[in-house]
């Protein structure tokens, strides 16, 4: 093996095609989206060169600043919810339902592998007003209270947001949370059993600390999927009312394709990827300072 | 050794060459897309929208009849997508340069204009010239055309007025006259509203039918070129008396007036409401005929239904029966992907569209009528009306980039809702006017 990766011929043979497309697949236009930052204008009409007009437009929009505070309220709540949900749920798994836990994992996941189009169909049939009342405003009409409409103010259809993309994500996190768990030796549990350790105690001094990495892992993947959202809302509210949903990422589309200026949408882009960037770090570094701490 | 290193050439060789053939695939798949009109060049493919189910249906019938000979040599096919979305993908395929053979304009005229520098668009005044067939569109929409696209850029599939389609029915049951003022109007809305009717039916998912009542009243208050002076810059939306159209309808929405869940009501449900007798009223462009002379949806009647033009506010500037005027959903036809095959379906449909919608869906178009058409009396009715109509007006987006169109048409329904308040909304659509 050493004398393999030693060689440098058999390097590049591995390694270069490989890295050849992923540096004009990925790297490329990335660059290419950082140079249409100092340009305005669309692959129609042809770019002229904006300096960094684009930059001062990000800092005084208000659009900027209404999609970026609900990408982050939005990354927030969903990220807590998820991995709250998804880690109640493993736990439920383990301790609870042990061996007969399939069923009811196989029940939870099951949303995760429907398309999220369908899903977000579902939902808005559900929580519909007009033309007809759906579930939810039927059954609320049942116990004698009105008709809600629930995609016509902006704090109502967060919640519908937050309520669907939980339901449909949260089987996700416990399988994989469920997966750190079992990994928890069946030995050390059952010393701290002996101790006196149980319930709350248990879980607050053995299960968590010992689950930490994959917690972990799953709130970088979570709050990274979050910040990136799309699918799930465009198909629900489509950013809707107004643009109190609209998300950094929509807001950079309808900017570069539907008002045809690129150059503002690919600075949109890189705020964006700072964002998730500066999240990223940051929970790395806080999760080092813990296993030193271990 | 040597065999060694034979093998290890033939494997750098290997993955070399298939890394090579992987990227040039790719290349590959991107150049043929740039030749997009040519790639098609078998189908005179024609890009439509969801909403709109007269012009594709008048279409086949031209196809499998009198267009018969440019359709054999080049079948036609059309593809929708929702009317929301098509600025989107107009822009998207023109800028790979993959236009269809003829696409509906986008809904903010500015696109088509861009589209049109951009050498996308084919200039009709001289192809129509050239075909011997320019003298069979009516010169009032070429006019039209002009005003809005900039130059004789779209077919004109569609010649229409606005205005508001009353149920006379209820209208007879709660005695109320045919409105011709603002405050009438609104009275009249509270009578429909206390007797159990839903008033206005109107598409918030679409937004622009709720605008339009912004701009008719604008129209009316502050005369003909209340929005022209926006676009030039010499007023401003949120400026008091353009704030005070916006309230004006917002009010009509804290009334109730349009119903619940107005966000989500799209377009064919707001038609639907009206047809079935649930709404009174429908604020709509005489496209909407095809729907009404669709017996099995119209529950009401034809011969219940009226039209009327947009109340006159008081004191206002504006005209007397003001109607807004416009070309519906015109189509481009792409000038990359044009030739010979699209030039005989460009003459075909220039001579037959007219007729043939007229007498199969009561589409009035804006191309010559050249066959005597038996017409029901409420396409007669529009037809007068058009005729008759000296000076109309605009849309409220009409004369604004898609940045303000897409805030004026999805904010709408915030406005009627009362989760955005008349300044703010003004003011969103103010600021995304570059």
């Amino acid at each position: 093996m050493q004398s393999v990766l030693g060689d440098k011929k058999a390097l590049i043979i591995l390694l270069g095609p490989a890295l050849l497309v992923y540096t004009l697949v990925m790297l490329v236009p990335i660059i290419w989206s950082m140079g249409y930052t100092f340009f305005s204008g669309n692959a129609i009409s042809g770019f002229t060169f904006a300096g960094t007009d684009n930059f001062t437009r990000l800092f005084t929009d208000p659009e900027v600043r209404t999609a970026l505070s609900f990408t982050v309220r939005y990354a927030i709540v969903i990220t807590i919810g998820q991995i709250l949900m998804g880690y109640a749920l493993a736990l439920m798994y383990v301790f609870i339902l042990k061996k007969s836990s399939n069923i009811i994992r196989t029940l939870v996941f099951f949303p995760v592998v429907l398309p999220t189009v369908a899903v977000a169909l579902l939902f808005q049939k559900m929580f519909e007003i007009a033309p007809q009342n759906g579930l939810v405003n039927s059954l609320l009409n049942g116990v004698g209270v009105e008709s809600v409409d629930w995609f016509g103010s902006s704090s109502s259809s967060f919640w519908v947001i937050v309520l669907m993309d939980i339901w449909r994500s949260m089987g996700f996190y416990a399988v994989l949370l469920y997966a750190g768990l079992v990994d928890i030796p069946e030995d050390m549990l059952e010393s701290a059993r002996l101790d006196g350790a149980t319930g709350w105690r248990l879980i607050k001094n053995i299960v968590l600390p010992l689950s930490m990495p994959v917690l972990l892992s799953s709130i970088i993947f979570s709050i990274n999927g979050t910040l990136k959202v799309f699918d799930s809302i465009v198909a629900l509210t489509n950013g809707g009312p107004g643009s109190s949903t609209t998300p950094l990422t929509l807001y950079m589309f309808r900017t570069s394709f539907a008002f045809g200026d690129y150059g503002y949408g690919s600075s949109i882009a890189l705020l964006l990827t700072l964002l998730c960037l500066i999240v990223t770090i940051f929970i790395f570094r806080s999760s080092r300072r813990d296993l030193t701490k271990d | 050794m040597a065999t060694t290193r034979n093998k290890n050439r033939m494997l750098f060789l290997g993955v070399g060459l298939s890394t090579v053939s992987l990227l040039l695939t790719g290349c590959g798949a991107g150049s043929s897309n740039d030749g997009g009109g040519e790639s098609e060049a078998g189908e005179f493919t024609t890009l439509s929208v969801v909403e709109n189910t007269t012009i594709p249906a008048v279409l086949e019938t031209l196809a499998g009849d009198q267009c018969k000979t440019a359709a054999d040599a080049m079948p036609l096919k059309v593809d929708t997508v929702p009317q929301t979305s098509l600025d989107q993908q107009l822009q998207l395929q023109a800028g790979q340069g993959a236009l269809p053979a003829q696409f509906a304009a986008g809904s903010a005229p500015a696109l088509t204009k861009e589209l049109a520098d951009s050498g996308n668009v084919l200039d009709l005044e001289a192809t129509l010239n050239d075909l011997g067939v320019i003298d069979q569109v009516e010169p009032a929409a070429i006019d039209t055309v002009k005003a809005l696209y900039g130059g004789f850029n779209v077919l004109p599939y569609e010649y229409n007025v606005e205005g508001i389609w009353y149920n006379k029915q209820l209208f007879a049951d709660n005695n109320i006259e045919v409105p011709a003022t603002w405050d009438d109007f609104t009275a009249a809305a509270e009578t429909l509203n206390s007797s159990g009717v839903t008033p206005l039916s109107a598409s918030g998912e679409q937004g622009w039918p709720l605008t339009r009542l912004i701009s008719g009243y604008l129209f009316s208050d502050l005369g003909k070129d209340a929005l022209q002076k926006v676009a030039d810059g010499e007023a401003k939306l949120t400026d008091p008396e353009y704030v005070e159209a916006a309230a004006a309808v917002a009010d009509l929405g804290s009334k109730g007036y349009f119903g619940e869940g107005i966000g989500s009501i799209d377009y064919d449900t707001a038609v639907n409401q009206f047809l079935t007798g649930e709404a009174g009223m429908l604020y709509m462009g005489s496209w909407v005929l095809a729907n009404f002379n669709d017996e099995a949806a119209n529950q009401i009647g034809a011969e219940n239904i009226g039209f009327m033009p947009f109340p006159k506010v008081d004191g206002g500037a504006g005209i007397d029966n003001q109607y807004a005027a416009n070309v519906g959903l015109p189509m481009a036809i792409s000038e990359k992907a044009y030739n010979d095959q699209t030039g005989e379906w460009l003459s075909c449909i220039t001579e037959n569209y007219g007729s043939v919608g007229l007498a199969e869906k009561g589409a009035i178009s804006g191309f010559k009528v050249n066959e005597e058409v038996d017409v029901d009396p409420l396409t007669q009715t529009v037809q007068d009306t058009i005729a008759d109509t000296s000076e109309s007006v605009l849309w409220f987006e009409a004369l604004f980039g898609t940045q303000a169109t897409t805030a004026s048409q999805t904010n709408a329904a915030p406005l009627v809702t009362g989760s955005m308040s008349p300044e703010q909304f003004m003011d969103t659509v103010q600021s995304a006017l570059k």
